[in-house]
């Protein structure tokens, strides 16, 4: 059973535990450096970025997290892809840079431009799937390197970069685990290529 | 069924508000010292409790260009307080574009029988709560978020303790009751049958369930969040205290490791003097807040 860390220091980190368990995984809380030894990947979820990013540097976890990402799979959903994205406007941020797409932050507004879709994923096994977007950013570049699995008004809204995924939307929030299990198949890929190998210093 | 598309998109966003702070601002100056203290966001208001508290007279909903100032100084979530019943505050809020509307008892009742319908609105609404029929009452009129009311303004966890452990007591007695019982139960709480049969199959309320009314230090969010909510308002704590930042970075920390009372030392420390307290006793009933609302 692949184990799967959630990055928890803000944000619906439990939506996404939920989502990891039914999906077959077992899922644990990360706070720590020390937490991460024991996953295999990790989710940063939909949450504020500017809140996580501000504790992920306060408690040395930014340098824990790039070195995890070096080797692990992780998964970004909203604030979790503003963090993995190489640059970030709207305003501008620091972020991990594990995947080379350019993010512009509430980038459709307002809560009350959020929305639930129904979106084309070509990418993902049964195609169609219903998004929910909240305050979401929009990916308005994504490099050569960049798979894209599914879009909505023509920007890029699931994307994945060898072991890496990020999603603009909350694949948490529906009952869908195609998402999950997607990431979970590239966690278990990775963890059968590599034995765990210890972040914490 | 009340979880609607619209509902759960409301939902949504308090969602992604757990484990976070959410504190008062009057300006966009204290609104960006929250942000980059890592508040998940900012509630907009004329006045912070204890200040109504001393000054009295009718607290409104906030001046709207101060709104807009903090609307435009940072990129987090923005709330902003209206009147209970007050429906028209909310719509001014609403077009304003506000991200969520608290209709708080901290600010003069418009009305004193009836809440908004909240159903009506796009706009996402929070509400306080005692109880747990209060809180079932405040989601049927369409609140996706619920919050304890504490006491605002006095700097004293007790009344937020009170009400956090009632709504959980409240939830976990309702797990154990048969059909029939929940029928009775509704009738008590005054409550939606489908709401109360909803929290008796799940064991907790179908919307966030955050804390908020006295809270001061980083140890009272980590209380509050070891009794059960989700997440922590503070109103005065953090901008009647003598270092507003120190203590907004702190209980931020608070909300995030209320397990770890190594971490909670941490954030403890060097915070300068709290906000001064009132024994909420010796409080008459008119000075109460929380009896606002039904």
């Amino acid at each position: 059973m692949a184990v799967a860390g959630v990055l928890a220091l803000q944000g619906d980190f439990e939506a996404h535990a939920r989502i990891l368990r039914r999906a077959g995984a077992e899922a644990i809380e990360v706070r720590t450096a020390a937490d991460l030894d024991a996953a295999y990947g990790l989710i940063i979820p939909g949450g504020e970025s500017t809140t996580m990013l501000k504790l992920l540097r306060e408690e040395d976890l930014f340098e824990g997290l790039r070195a995890f990402g070096q080797t692990r799979p992780i998964f970004g959903t909203c604030a979790g892809a503003i963090l993995l994205a190489k640059h970030v406007t709207a305003p501008a941020q620091v972020s991990l840079g594990l995947i080379d797409i350019d993010v512009e932050r509430n980038a459709y507004g307002r809560q009350l431009d959020s929305r639930i879709v129904t979106i084309d994923a070509p990418g993902l096994d049964g195609g169609k799937m219903e998004a929910v977007f909240i305050r979401a950013p929009i990916i308005r570049r994504a490099g050569p390197e960049v798979g894209v699995l599914a879009r909505y008004q023509g920007s890029p809204v699931l994307v994945e970069q060898g072991r890496h995924m990020a999603a603009t939307f909350h694949p948490e929030l529906t009952g869908d685990l195609r998402v999950h299990r997607y990431f979970l198949e590239k966690v278990e890929e990775n963890a059968a290529q590599a034995r765990p190998v210890s972040v914490h210093r | 069924m009340f979880l609607d598309e619209q509902f759960r998109l409301k939902v949504g966003l308090a969602e992604m508000l757990k484990g976070g702070v959410i504190m008062d601002v009057t300006n966009a100056e204290q609104a960006v010292i929250a942000e980059k203290a890592g508040a998940a966001a900012v509630m907009a208001l004329e006045r912070v409790p204890a200040d109504i508290r001393k000054e009295g007279g009718v607290a409104r909903m906030a001046p709207i260009s101060k709104i807009r100032e903090i609307m435009s100084a940072v990129s987090i979530p923005v709330m902003a307080k209206a009147r209970i019943g007050h429906f028209m505050e909310a719509r001014v809020l609403e077009a304003l574009e506000v991200d969520y509307i608290d209709e708080s008892e901290v600010l003069t009742p418009a009305d004193e029988e009836h809440h908004i319908a909240k159903r009506d609105f796009k706009v996402p609404f929070v509400c306080g709560a005692r109880n747990l029929g209060e809180a079932l009452r405040r989601i049927a009129e369409g609140a996706a978020m619920i919050r304890t009311k504490g006491e605002a303004g006095s700097g004293n966890i007790v009344e937020a303790v009170r009400h956090i452990r009632t709504i959980v007591k409240e939830m976990k007695q309702l797990t154990v009751l048969g059909k029939e019982e929940l029928v009775h139960e509704a009738k008590n709480l005054q409550a939606p049958l489908e709401l109360v049969e909803w929290v008796a199959e799940h064991g907790k309320l179908p919307v966030p369930n955050f804390s908020a009314g006295g809270i001061a230090t980083p140890a009272d969010a980590a209380l509050v969040m070891q009794l059960g909510a989700e997440a922590v308002f503070v109103g005065s704590g953090i901008f009647k205290s003598s270092d507003p930042d120190a203590r907004a970075r702190a209980i931020v920390k608070a909300a995030t490791y209320y397990k770890d009372p190594a971490k909670l030392l941490e954030a403890s420390e060097g915070l300068g003097i709290g906000m001064p307290g009132l024994d909420v006793s010796q409080l008459p009933q008119s000075e109460l807040l929380q009896t606002r609302g039904w």
